[in-house]
């Protein structure tokens, strides 16, 4: 990747810790709900399951507030672009996590209809295999993205840090 | 049914097949008597019968408690029918479906642009010389099988 | 990570003010009045720049002027009632054209909807959708009749028993097989038990919807527990597939009876917490009455059917009058509202979850023992155990899961009494192992295009009522 080639060898500083700890502790999703896996994804957010003590009850509407884009849900071919424009009116750094089958690859509707993968127009952070996948599911792919960014495992290259 | 007499041939109960050029006179009789719920327009496209495209007409009366199936038949070569809108307004979306996955031009209808496709698609998906679509599914390292 | 497609130099290039192929110099950094700029930031050297404007804007959709739109009536919601008197109190170019949507907190699901706009108030509302046509009646074409409950499950996701009923419903009426009365026993419990799920979805969306934000956390509390009973039924929490042609999948569970008691102890409570905080609340009242009245004749005319209709007054519930599943033995009524507006729609979905509950009482006190799906072995799958047992239960199971059962030629159409309204599936079947058409008749799809009817001439902030009140489930409108 680009900028672990100019670091060889770079260790990670108290700092960089330090934001990624915070990047990690209140990453917003936008809403981008589209079929049955959108509903599973609100009873994720919602009393049982409770993802507000991960630090992302906020779901931002608007995704220039948003940090993180969870596709739930199956794209077709009309929504593509509207996906692509979304994404592109995040700020960095952003993540995505396709979430289903639908999403990661086009799940049982490999037709005319559906983009086969979400990942054919936005790059994917992690993916959530099911159909839908029960909020246990969900949150264990958002856990294991808080601990790849933790990690310091995905840099958006933007220069600074 | 009465009300139906010389507009419509009845196939089985509550199913009617309907001529396209009595199919205007068909749904106003059917309206007048009672018929005031729509529910349903869709077609089938039969490919190698004649006609090719059968649409389907749904409606319910309320009154009786019955149901009313009109088949209309329309030829693959001239695909056109008549739009329903003027009597029943709930058509309009029904029929821009039809349009927009069969090809079936509704003569008369306000708005007939595609619906669910986006609108510069080109052809007509549920008809059977069009493809499901599909791609072939690409396994990690299925190439190296061989 | 690695594998992911990464836009690195994009990234990093700063934007120029030199357009990419394909789009007109005129149009760059002054906005352009041929071309509407949807976006301001576009990263140079990417071609997808066009792509994405190109495909975002109207194109055929595109809200006409007034006195060009031969579709005004419909949009204008005035194509039914043709006493309306509209006064013109603005010019035309005091009428603003907003876009509401794909991508909108409150249009639950992928539903655009134009607006034009004279201040507050909307004169003009043309829903355009398709943004999750998943192309899935094509797909039905090439399922075998047991895999096409996966298929239809998945449209109208809030009630997918619903959809598997009258899938079923609609193959068994082409095979001629009479089912076991558990079967129907099993299938009319496990049916109102996901009305009540998508009741309590609702009630939920539309507190949140109106801004009563703690709707949103009761209603899915309750709503868990009727899925974790699911669970323990069918194995999923949604898109069960359960409900197949010939029966149900498998049978309830030991101790369903303890869960479904627990149900019944707890929802009702529960929505009579929801009816203490909302019924009377003069916030609820005065955004929700009044609002988004839809006429009895309007709804006859769109289609519009189920608890809107019902709200409406029009006493239609096709449980009592096309009864399926043995419904007809079962003591329940149909709730009706008077006004059509949004608080009777309200009050009449609160209705029918306490209607819902009391069939499941009687369900549980009087389910029929027996076999839980016909045991016409060309239909149905053979229990596991036979098949090491019996040459004949191998190979009607080998047969059922390759090839799938056929299906004698004919049409039909069923209808079940879905959370929203008439979900009908018409089937076509020209012999074969896989259905010749599988179309289904969408509730929701009548919803939508009835909301002009419904929003006109209100305030923005009413159409959010409105459409929340419409319960509209875009899997179902665009299939």
């Amino acid at each position: 990747m680009a900028g672990e080639a100019q670091h060889p060898g770079f260790l990670m500083t108290t700092l960089e810790k330090g934001v990624n700890w915070a990047r990690t502790r209140s990453m917003w999703p936008a809403t981008f709900g589209l079929a049955c896996c959108a509903i599973e994804m609100m009873a994720t957010g919602a009393s049982h399951h409770d993802l507000s003590r991960f630090g992302m009850e906020v779901f931002r509407a608007s995704p220039r507030q948003a940090d993180l884009m969870i596709v739930a849900g199956r794209v077709s071919q009309k929504m593509a672009p509207v996906l692509r424009q979304v994404y592109d009116q995040m700020a960095e750094p952003k993540w995505v996590i396709s979430m289903g089958a639908c999403a990661s690859t086009g799940g049982m509707f490999n037709n005319y209809a559906l983009v086969q993968g979400v990942d054919q127009i936005v790059p994917v952070d992690m993916y959530v295999p099911g159909c839908p996948p029960n909020p246990q599911s969900l949150m264990h792919g958002i856990l294991s993205l808080q601990e790849k960014v933790m990690a310091g495992e995905i840099r958006r290259s933007t220069g600074v840090l | 049914m009465a009300f139906l007499e010389g507009l419509a041939e009845e196939q089985e109960d509550g199913v009617y097949l309907v001529a396209r050029a009595d199919l205007m006179g068909a749904v106003t009789a059917a309206r007048d008597e009672g018929y005031l719920t729509f529910v349903d327009i869709t077609a089938v496209d039969h490919l190698r019968d004649e006609p090719r495209f059968v649409v389907v007409i749904n409606l319910i009366a309320r009154s009786r408690g019955r149901r009313l199936l009109l088949r209309i038949g329309v030829p693959g070569d001239d695909p056109t029918l008549p739009s329903i809108t003027p009597v029943f307004a709930g058509a309009n979306f029904y029929e821009r479906e039809v349009w927009d996955l069969f090809g079936i031009e509704f003569t008369g209808h306000p708005d007939l642009t595609r619906i669910l496709l986006p609108d510069d698609w080109e052809g007509h998906p549920l008809r059977k010389d069009y493809g499901v679509g599909s791609v072939p599914v690409q396994f990690k390292g299925a190439h190296k099988a061989t | 990570m690695s594998d992911t497609p990464h836009n690195v130099e994009g990234d990093l290039e700063a934007p120029t003010t030199e357009a990419p192929d394909g789009i007109d110099a005129a149009d760059v950094g002054t906005g352009g009045a041929a071309r509407r700029r949807v976006h301001d930031l576009w990263v140079a050297g990417t071609e997808e720049r066009d792509w994405v404007a190109a495909a975002t804007d109207e194109g055929a959709q595109e809200l006409l002027p007034r006195d060009l739109d031969p579709a005004i009536d419909i949009q204008r919601g005035i194509a039914v009632v043709d006493d309306y008197v509209e006064e013109v109190t603005a010019e035309e170019d005091e009428r603003q054209i907003i876009n509401m949507g794909p991508q909108h907190p409150s249009t639950h699901g992928v539903l655009r909807l134009h607006l034009e706009l004279e201040g507050e108030t909307i004169r003009r509302v043309k829903p355009i959708i398709g943004y999750l046509h998943t192309g899935m009646e094509k797909t039905g074409e090439t399922l075998t009749y047991m895999q096409g409950g996966t298929n239809v499950t998945r449209m109208d996701y809030l009630s997918p028993l619903f959809n598997e009923l009258a899938y079923s419903l609609a193959v068994e009426s082409l095979l001629d097989v009479e089912l076991p009365p558990r079967a129907d026993a099993i299938r009319v419990l496990m049916t109102e038990l996901n009305r009540v799920a998508s009741h309590l979805l609702w009630v939920a969306t539309q507190g949140m919807d109106i801004g009563a934000l703690s709707m949103m956390l009761y209603g899915w509390r309750e709503r868990e527990k009727i899925l974790q009973f699911f669970e323990t039924v069918t194995g999923l929490r949604m898109n069960h597939n359960y409900i197949r042609p010939g029966g149900v999948a498998a049978d309830l569970p030991d101790g369903w009876e303890a869960d479904i008691e627990h149900i019944l102890s707890e929802v009702p409570v529960a929505v009579g917490e929801y009816e203490q905080l909302l019924n009377e609340n003069p916030i609820f009242l005065d955004r929700t009455v009044g609002i988004g009245v839809i006429t009895p004749d309007e709804c006859d005319a769109y289609g519009v059917t189920g608890p809107m209709a019902r709200a409406s007054g029009i006493d239609w519930d096709l449980r009592k009058a096309m009864p399926y599943s043995g419904i007809e033995a079962y003591d329940f009524d149909v709730p009706l509202g008077k006004h059509g507006d949004v608080f009777d729609r309200y009050i009449v979905r609160i209705a029918e979850i306490r209607e819902s509950l009391r069939i499941v009482t009687q369900v549980l006190e009087t389910l029929p023992a027996g076999d839980y799906r016909t045991d016409n072995r060309k239909v149905t799958p053979p229990p596991r155990k036979r098949i090491d047992e019996s040459m004949e239960a191998l190979i009607h199971h080998f047969k059922l899961f390759t090839e799938g059962f056929k299906v004698p030629a004919g049409e039909a159409y069923r209808a079940v009494e879905g959370p929203r309204g008439e979900l009908g599936v018409y089937l076509v079947s020209k012999g074969g192992a896989r259905p010749w058409r599988i179309h289904v008749r969408a509730p929701s799809f009548a919803a939508v295009q009835a909301l002009p009817a419904m929003m006109t001439d209100s305030l923005v902030a009413d159409i959010i009522a409105t459409l929340a009140s419409a319960d509209p489930v875009l899997g179902d409108v665009d299939r």
